[in-house]
């Protein structure tokens, strides 16, 4: 990795270069930031990643579609299902396979639930590089209970794979939603605690408002999605402007801000857990009854039941596990709104076992890049509250 | 809203031929997505009339990416080794567009930088993970971005292998790999070998 001197001509004369990270509690990973300082303010920022790359891509080009699945949720860690989704969304549209209402529901629940685990790790570590310390002990136990609900659901806490091509691992199990109910009824008061901790905190206020304020344009020029250019007044979601896995049928509203600072994306954010919220109450409302992935038994493996009786599900069974399955050649791009921005794969198919190219539409990498400009002009003490603004995970930037 | 539709053509296909005719080398209809594969040197003003116009309004650049095609065995859309994938979104519809450039080995694509500032990383990713060169995005010498400053190749190319890398001990001194150190990944093929005693015990 580049020295710190080496990273960029310095601009000034009297300016001092100062390296941040890649080990540093506030850059949330292994974010190396580099600052050219002038007195306090900044002058020039530039980010150096590339400290968790670990070579998906390349390495998803020897895996079977079903075994890339966990790398997925390896990529941005705190929203793992809805990096799953984006991925089967994908699959399926290659392989032309339509998922049943349960199955789109279930989806539904589970990554609106990993959206509210990753807004709350958000807030809470946010909060944390701030100085308030108290809102990160209330929302980590939230998240700790929505965990528990993966952890019922797949086996799993924090990486399930269970949104695989095809529909799902696994039904709901029994009990689920007595649980997923009362977790939800008690979060809202949580989330309300805490919010009003900071809402008009003074001292919160002292450090977010009017800090790394974007534009509209400037957002969508960087390639900003998500909350970060939602705050900067862009109304634009993907759940609602093109819809996939049934969002239609739910009712929700898009939360915008006007002024784009640090103060906004965390208002964003806030509304944007009451909305998943209400979408998940939806969902497990109208659930409806039936089967859960596709009868496709090129895609989806057979119940366990028809193994002893039929030799066909066998031979099924079979081809699956040791094979996988062959989409037609060609390419598909599928993207879901996941808690960073859009999230997005792109697959192309040589009609083998393999993806011949698979590539992320990593949101947090093109956040990222925000910094760099946000920063500019800006105190060296508000590149933490920028940063944590952005909400980036470096597994999804690096991958 | 619907996109924009003149017969059966997507309008932004009509109006590219329109404007720029020949620049416009192929239009693909698949699964749901348009493609136009464009001329490369051409890939500039096609994009400022993509992102300026008014009924088509291409404000958001979603991302860039690279495929290297020189295994593929079926109809190509572009005769050109590599291609570059560009995604763009227009909010006033919510519509996604693609435009492919092809580009062989040692040949330059314009960086779309001066259009849009979030173009920046990942065509360096690309250049990265591939050697293409985006003309104005340029590395600074032996700079990378994923990688190590100090790496050699670019892993995403298909004759890359995987797992290849040489590992290093301790000062130097010893190890699998340290005869190797000078000229690491020297056409050797890891293919099928990873984690047997092949790839170490050399």
């Amino acid at each position: 990795m580049p020295s710190t001197e080496t990273v960029f001509e310095r601009t000034g004369e009297n300016t001092m270069i100062v390296n941040m990270g890649p080990q540093h509690p506030s850059t949330h990973g292994v974010l190396r930031v580099v600052c050219e300082l002038e007195g306090e303010t900044i002058v020039n920022c530039k980010c150096v990643i590339g400290y968790l790359h670990t070579g998906m891509e390349k390495e998803a080009e020897y895996q079977q579609y079903n075994k890339c699945v966990v790398m997925t949720d390896r990529m941005d860690y705190l929203n793992a299902n809805g990096n799953n989704l984006a991925h089967a969304l994908a699959v399926e549209k290659l392989l032309g396979c339509e998922i049943p209402k349960r199955g789109q529901y279930l989806r539904v629940i589970l990554a609106e639930l990993s959206r509210l685990a990753s807004h709350l790790v958000w807030l809470a570590t946010h909060g944390l590089d701030l100085g308030a310390m108290t809102p990160y002990f209330y929302l980590m136990q939230q998240r700790e209970y929505i965990l528990d609900l993966f952890e019922m659901f797949s086996g799993v806490r924090m990486m399930p794979s269970w949104i695989v091509p095809g529909g799902l691992r696994g039904d709901m199990p029994d009990g689920f939603e007595a649980r997923l109910r009362g977790f939800l009824d008690a979060f809202l008061p949580e989330l309300d605690l805490v919010e009003n901790m900071l809402v008009s905190n003074p001292i919160w206020k002292e450090r977010t408002v009017d800090v790394g304020a974007l534009t509209a344009a400037q957002a969508l020029n960087l390639g900003a999605s998500g909350p970060i250019a939602r705050a900067s007044g862009v109304n634009f979601d993907l759940r609602k402007s093109n819809p996939y896995s049934s969002y239609e049928d739910f009712d929700f509203a898009v939360p915008t801000g006007s002024h784009g600072d640090v103060y906004d994306r965390f208002l964003v954010r806030n509304a944007e857990m009451r909305e998943s919220v209400k979408i998940i109450k939806q969902a497990i409302d109208g659930l409806p009854s039936g089967p859960w992935r596709t009868t496709d038994r090129k895609i989806v493996p057979p119940p366990r039941e028809e193994l002893d009786s039929s030799m066909e599900s066998l031979i099924h069974h079979f081809k699956l596990f040791t094979e996988g399955f062959h989409p037609p050649v060609g390419e598909a791009y599928a993207a879901v709104e996941g808690s960073k921005g859009e999230l997005g794969f792109y697959i192309v198919s040589d009609g083998s076992n393999r993806p011949y190219r698979w590539h992320e539409r990593p949101s947090s990498l093109l956040n990222l890049k925000c910094l760099e400009v946000m920063a500019k002009g800006r105190l060296i003490a508000d590149v933490v509250a920028i940063i944590g603004s952005i909400d980036i995970v470096l597994g999804e930037i690096d991958r | 809203m619907p996109y924009p539709m003149v017969g059966e053509e997507r309008l932004e296909a009509v109006r590219l031929r329109e404007k720029f005719g020949e620049a416009l080398l192929k239009v693909k209809e698949f699964a749901g997505e348009t493609y136009l594969c464009v001329d490369r040197t051409k890939l500039i003003e096609i994009v400022t009339y993509l992102k300026d116009d008014p009924e088509l309004d291409y404000k958001y650049f979603v991302e860039c990416l690279g495929v290297d095609y020189s295994r593929w065995e079926f109809e190509r859309d572009l005769p050109e080794r590599f291609e570059v994938v560009y995604n763009l979104m227009s909010l006033k519809y919510h519509s996604r567009i693609f435009l492919k450039v092809g580009v062989d080995d040692g040949q330059k694509v314009p960086s779309l930088t001066p259009l849009y500032v979030g173009a920046d990383y990942p065509e360096r990713e690309v250049q990265d993970l591939y050697g293409i060169i985006f003309d104005g995005n340029g590395p600074r010498p032996r700079e990378r971005f994923l990688l190590p400053d100090d790496w050699i190749g670019y892993p995403l190319r298909k004759e890359y292998p995987l797992g290849g890398e040489d590992v290093l001990f301790d000062g130097n001194q010893y190890g699998p790999a340290v005869e190797d150190v000078q000229m690491p990944h020297a056409g050797e093929s890891f293919e099928g070998k990873t984690g047997s005693g092949d790839v170490s015990g050399r």
